[in-house]
């Protein structure tokens, strides 16, 4: 197959390119940049306009399969990442029967092997996700994990988390952890604030959250071993990363575009899509996290989608599952609050969403040069539209953001010798 | 003049004219209901249904007997002889009611929201009876009734909520309905038992009963649930009862008229000494009186907005 992308702004932050130019690619390889390219029998995609990024990788996604179907699966997540403009996503753990074992990994592999786009699974630290026994981590490094974590099942002994990162520290594997001490928000639904105390809902505290940073951070320096916090939502959370950061302990952190872009204000209207794991925090984190993506703190932007059927969030809000979907809004939001406002260049969005996560998943760098795999991200970024549920690919539609007004759409995806371009 | 609102969800964001015309209203039920026959045909013809998905005695009957009075024709169910343990949904629930045609809900539920919940799926207005740890309005505009009536005021009056107030909704209710009449709001009780940030309300926090009394014109005591003591939110009665319960003896230094409320059931002996809740300062049975009053004055505004 022959394609040629013509006019579209290549930006490679890794090789310092920013430029207006063509890729010729064949059967999914590079084979030709440069201006005025002209080529025979070839599909060719004028990209005027347009901005032509190394494939996004959303490190943080429930697929959902095997075990949840009717929330998601891994054709319908897969297809909602594509047109939220990610050519990869890893899929967490949390599905059952759990991804503790090499064959469900198999049959991830196996579901997701002629896709556009890549699937790498992240398998659960702890058989059956209970944190009480370490699951089988080499074995599941050899069948393909690429991280380990125990998302949405956070670890509650300091004991078996030290073990877990022990074991992990043999290969180098990263460790992901869901930081919430399930002491402290038993029975939450929603951020400790002064919402929380007006509508009398049950707090989940800021420190629940916090604690768990700071052990993580703790076992981290004491083992020299790899740590990676996802979802950080709190101002706490950030300052703690940056200072071990800072002391040059290996932690690094994901954040989602809900906790930059939404505040625990948002739960006064009882939409239950307001509900979600860790919860929307106050005004005073929300500015703290972009601070920590425009500095550094946090490595990358990760969707933490997490879909739920309507029947699901229809209900009572104490009632509903935690979790949102964001692999089709996740682009649009970034762009529009973090680029539009002046937090991250265009550079550094690229970054989050591909240099740096690729880098913690030990994945190969994406080169936009001649011989290279052709894996790429197509941004229509002056484009500007507005959210509608009804219109996500993803099986659920549980979203907070419908009929949000955003700037930047994914405009393609080029990745293992498939193109698509969206419109 | 009708209410701003179709529903009556909470009082967080009913402003004054509101809750003086509600109270106002009930001045004229309260003395329909010392008439020989109790009865007016102000809402002839029209259906109001109380879903009751927590039990509760004494607000259900009062809302009942308030339907009663102004002729609607009144049907009530409780969750455990309903459909809902057989898995019904909420959502479900709503949709068989506004099939069945009814023009007014009044709700309880343990969920935090439900009524905001349903009043967004039917079209009758939705009275909210309590909803988990929120709101319970029609009690707390009860309780400002009962004090406008005996003090002839609340703008100004000091009122001292005391006991649970993290898992309380009637104070929740008290304490917007009271700041918005311009009364001062003090809660009383363990540190563990107030929620964080509630100062932000404009409620000032203390944990000694006995540095409040003297200054206050209204104790209103919440009733203290013997199960938050085995999740280690209090150590145990006797030292509930020690430190924060209301008895004879710590009135000695109360002002002379002060009232002495609880929205019941009572734990005598334990939130409030038997004789204090039986004395002269106990509002505890007008309250009850009061709250049929306030009940019919809530559904004759809300069905006068049609």
């Amino acid at each position: 197959m022959k394609t040629l992308l013509k006019n579209g702004k290549v930006i490679s932050p890794i090789k310092k390119v920013n430029e207006i130019l063509d890729i010729y690619i064949e059967d999914g390889i590079i084979r030709e940049i440069g201006k005025n390219l002209i080529k025979e029998n070839t599909v060719v995609y004028d990209l005027s306009g347009k901005i032509i990024a190394p494939g996004f990788i959303d490190m943080h996604v429930h697929l959902r399969e095997p075990g949840y179907e009717y929330k998601e699966t891994i054709e319908t997540g897969s297809l909602a990442a594509r047109r939220g403009g990610f050519t990869a996503i890893c899929c967490m753990p949390n599905t059952n029967p759990v991804i503790d074992n090499e064959d469900t990994i198999r049959f991830i592999q196996h579901k997701s092997a002629n896709l556009l786009n890549d699937v790498f699974v992240i398998a659960a630290v702890t058989k059956s996700n209970e944190g009480k026994e370490l699951a089988p981590l080499l074995e599941l490094n050899n069948a393909g994990a690429i991280a380990f974590s125990d998302d949405a099942m956070p670890i509650s002994s300091a004991e078996i988390q030290r073990r877990v990162m022990e074991y992990l520290k043999m290969f180098d594997g990263l460790f992901i952890q869901h930081c919430e001490d399930q002491n402290l928000t038993k029975g939450g639904v929603m951020n400790e604030s002064i919402v929380s105390t007006s509508l009398g809902f049950s707090p989940m505290p800021p420190i629940a959250e916090e604690i768990f940073v700071i052990r993580g951070i703790i076992l981290s320096e004491y083992l020299n071993a790899r740590y990676h916090v996802a979802h950080v939502s709190t101002k706490g959370s950030v300052e703690m990363i940056r200072e071990a950061k800072r002391k040059g302990i290996k932690v690094s952190a994901e954040a989602t575009p809900h906790h930059f872009t939404l505040t625990d204000e948002a739960v006064r209207s009882f939409d239950t899509n307001t509900k979600m794991n860790p919860p929307l925090r106050t005004e005073e984190d929300v500015e703290a996290i972009k601070q920590g993506l425009k500095d550094g703190t946090i490595d990358a932007i990760a969707t933490d989608h997490a879909p739920h059927a309507i029947h699901e969030k229809d209900v009572e809000y104490a009632y509903a599952p935690f979790g949102i979907v964001g692999l089709e809004t996740a682009v649009g939001l970034t762009y529009s609050v973090l680029v539009d406002g002046g937090y991250l260049s265009l550079e550094e969005m690229i970054n989050k969403f591909s240099t740096n996560p690729r880098k913690l998943l030990k994945l190969p760098e994406i080169r936009i040069e001649v011989n290279e795999k052709a894996n790429l991200t197509i941004l229509d970024v002056n484009k500007e539209w507005v959210v509608d549920k009804y219109k996500l690919n993803s099986k659920s539609k549980n979203t907070p953001f419908h009929g949000f007004k955003l700037k930047c759409k994914p405009y393609g995806v080029i990745n293992n010798g498939m193109v698509e371009i969206f419109e | 003049m009708p209410l701003k609102s179709r529903h009556l969800l909470g009082l967080e964001n009913v402003p004054e004219e509101d809750i003086n015309l509600i109270l106002d209203t009930a001045v004229s039920f309260k003395e329909v209901l010392q008439r020989p026959i109790k009865k007016v045909p102000t809402l002839q013809g029209k259906t109001i249904v109380n879903l009751f998905f927590e039990s509760s005695t004494r607000t259900r009957v009062s809302f009942e007997l308030a339907a009663r009075r102004l002729s609607a024709d009144v049907t009530s169910f409780q969750a455990s002889t309903s459909s809902v343990n057989k898995g019904e949904t909420l959502l479900d629930t709503a949709r068989n009611i506004e099939a069945m045609k009814v023009d007014m809900v009044v709700m309880r539920h343990s969920a935090v929201g439900a009524p905001h919940f349903l009043s967004r799926m039917i079209k009758s207005n939705v009275i909210n009876a309590g909803d988990g740890t929120h709101e319970h309005p029609t009690q707390a505009l009860l309780d400002m009734y009962t004090i406008k009536e005996k003090l002839g005021k609340i703008n100004g009056l000091k009122v001292c909520i005391v006991g649970d107030i993290s898992h309380s909704r009637v104070a929740m209710s008290n304490i917007y309905g009271l700041k918005t009449m311009g009364a001062e709001v003090y809660v009383c009780g363990p540190a563990t038992l107030i929620p964080r940030h509630i100062e932000k309300l404009g409620v000032k926090v203390f944990h000694n009963i006995d540095e409040v009394i003297p200054e206050v014109d209204v104790l209103n005591i919440l009733r203290i649930q013997l199960e938050r003591q085995s999740v280690g939110l209090f150590p145990s009665i006797r030292e509930y009862r020690t430190y924060f319960g209301i008895n004879s003896e710590r009135l000695k230094r109360a002002k002379k008229d002060i009232l002495i409320m609880h929205p019941g059931p009572i734990n005598r002996g334990v939130e409030l000494d038997a004789d204090v809740a039986d004395g002269n300062n106990s509002v505890i049975l007008d309250q009850v009186e009061n709250g049929v009053a306030i009940r019919m004055a809530i559904l004759y505004l809300l069905g006068a907005t049609e």
